[in-house]
């Protein structure tokens, strides 16, 4: 299937939008007095639930677009992991000033304390430089090559969102929403793995 | 329903009470779902009538009492206490009840009682959430005897005026105040006490996390996070600093009985 500039545009801008909505919920909730009894908690969660959406979308339109042959997916492939480091920027923030009221010792202490914080923390700071690269400019100045090694780095930033989740809920013993996100990544990962090992056979039959 | 008590003034807290809405939609009660929003929905399933009561063990006079007879057994009293949740955030709630001891004073512990062990209903028809492992069921907490017999040591049946809500551990529960919340059992069935420390279960589930005593104290952090500061629900808004966590949530006299304890090893 293939698109035209025009129905791209359109498609782009519906996807935009669809992509506000979660914050458009939460900022609604919050005038409406809906956060339920602790919003501290009901922010924090809801950030971090759609980060993980998020990351897993961006990590699905590879496997979609060949299983469908939908080529035009990759071009929001872009506009999807911006929107993933959008709601990790609004989880981050949560953390960083309703949490610890911009006490950077204070925070400081408990991204070193808690392993699940330091996990997603790392994750944070390494989504940065993907974001940072995301413009066509920085893609030409670094160079297809070096700009894809950089942005594999994906590949170690969702298990680790996803491990931050986990241990979040490893202590209350209920992981079933967790484990769902790991076994979606894992799922998503292995196709990849399972391609490129395919890819490499062929390619060596070929040279026979 | 109403449940009439009169305000024991010895106990009447003077902080800005918990609203009705936040203290029974916003539940740790794991018998009917891991999310807190999930008691005050699954709870209607509970059948708190007929209850008994079974207490055992080192006692003299071992009895079983329905759920009328416990409530006669001593005056009500309406009691003002702090709830500090171990997870950092805090409650003040208006309970009704009367103290443990009038109880336990009944059933005349034997010179071997040490512990006193609550075990919480164990019935999968009526709490959905054990068929999740989540713990290993049923759910048990314990005090040390001196702790039970505490004048603060609540066994509660009501809350804001009227009996206990299914979710909040309907029709009894016990209430130490001075404890992170999960040591204070719901919807209890037995009452037993013991020479050994009870086997509690989120002690058994994750012993470097929670420990027996659990007593609420800033100066011990959780391994995962910090317990010097609370966030009090329905007050410590967005935009407002978590306030500081008391020692034994602001209930120094409970200090006497840990004297020479080594708080940081019996956390």
């Amino acid at each position: 299937m293939a698109m035209s500039q025009r129905q791209m545009a359109v498609i782009k801008t519906i996807v935009f939008i669809l992509c506000l909505l979660p914050l458009a919920r939460l900022v609604g909730f919050a005038m409406l007095d809906q956060l339920g009894a602790n919003p501290l908690e009901f922010i924090t969660r809801n950030t971090g639930d759609w980060t993980l959406y998020f990351l897993c979308a961006t990590l699905a339109v590879t496997p979609i677009r060949k299983i469908a042959g939908w080529s035009w997916l990759l071009r929001l492939r872009r506009m999807l992991g911006l929107y993933a480091f959008f709601y990790a920027s609004l989880h981050f923030l949560t953390f960083l000033w309703f949490d610890h009221f911009f006490d950077l010792a204070e925070m400081w202490a408990d991204v070193l304390k808690r392993p699940f914080i330091t996990v997603g923390f790392l994750a944070f700071v390494a989504l940065l430089p993907l974001a940072l690269t995301s413009t066509n400019g920085m893609i030409r100045r670094l160079g297809g090559k070096r700009w894809q090694l950089l942005h594999r780095l994906i590949y170690l930033i969702v298990p680790a969102g996803v491990l931050h989740y986990y241990w979040m809920k490893a202590g209350k013993h209920d992981l079933s929403q967790p484990l769902m996100f790991a076994v979606l990544v894992g799922v998503l990962l292995l196709m990849r793995v399972w391609w490129r090992w395919f890819a490499s056979r062929n390619a060596l039959s070929q040279g026979r | 329903q109403k449940l009439a008590a009169s305000l024991n003034p010895a106990y009447a807290l003077v902080e800005k009470k918990t609203a009705y809405k936040d203290a029974t939609t916003y539940n740790n009660f794991y018998e009917f779902g891991t999310d807190k929003a999930d008691p005050a929905v699954m709870a209607g399933s509970l059948k708190t009538r007929p209850w008994t009561v079974v207490i055992e063990g080192e006692v003299k006079k071992p009895v079983t009492l329905d759920l009328d007879s416990l409530l006669r057994l001593a005056p009500l009293e309406e009691r003002i206490y702090r709830l500090r949740c171990v997870e950092g955030w805090s409650m003040v709630i208006p309970w009704i009840g009367y103290s443990l001891s009038h109880l336990l004073k009944k059933v005349e512990p034997t010179g071997n009682a040490k512990y006193v062990e609550f075990i919480t209903l164990d019935d999968k028809k009526q709490m959905p959430g054990l068929r999740s492992p989540v713990l290993d069921w049923p759910y048990v907490e314990g005090l040390r005897m001196d702790e039970a017999m505490h004048p603060l040591a609540l066994l509660t049946f009501g809350m804001y005026g009227e009996i206990l809500p299914n979710q909040n551990g309907a029709p009894v529960r016990m209430s130490v105040p001075w404890k992170y919340g999960f040591k204070s059992a719901k919807s209890i069935v037995k009452i037993r006490l013991t020479k050994e420390q009870p086997r509690t279960a989120w002690n058994q589930s994750a012993p470097n996390e929670y420990g027996f005593y659990s007593n609420v104290n800033p100066q011990v952090d959780h391994p995962r996070w910090s317990q010097a500061t609370e966030r009090r629900i329905g007050e410590d808004g967005l935009f407002t600093r978590k306030r500081k966590t008391l020692m034994f949530n602001g209930y120094p006299e409970v200090a006497s009985m840990y004297a020479g304890m080594d708080l940081k090893k019996f956390f």
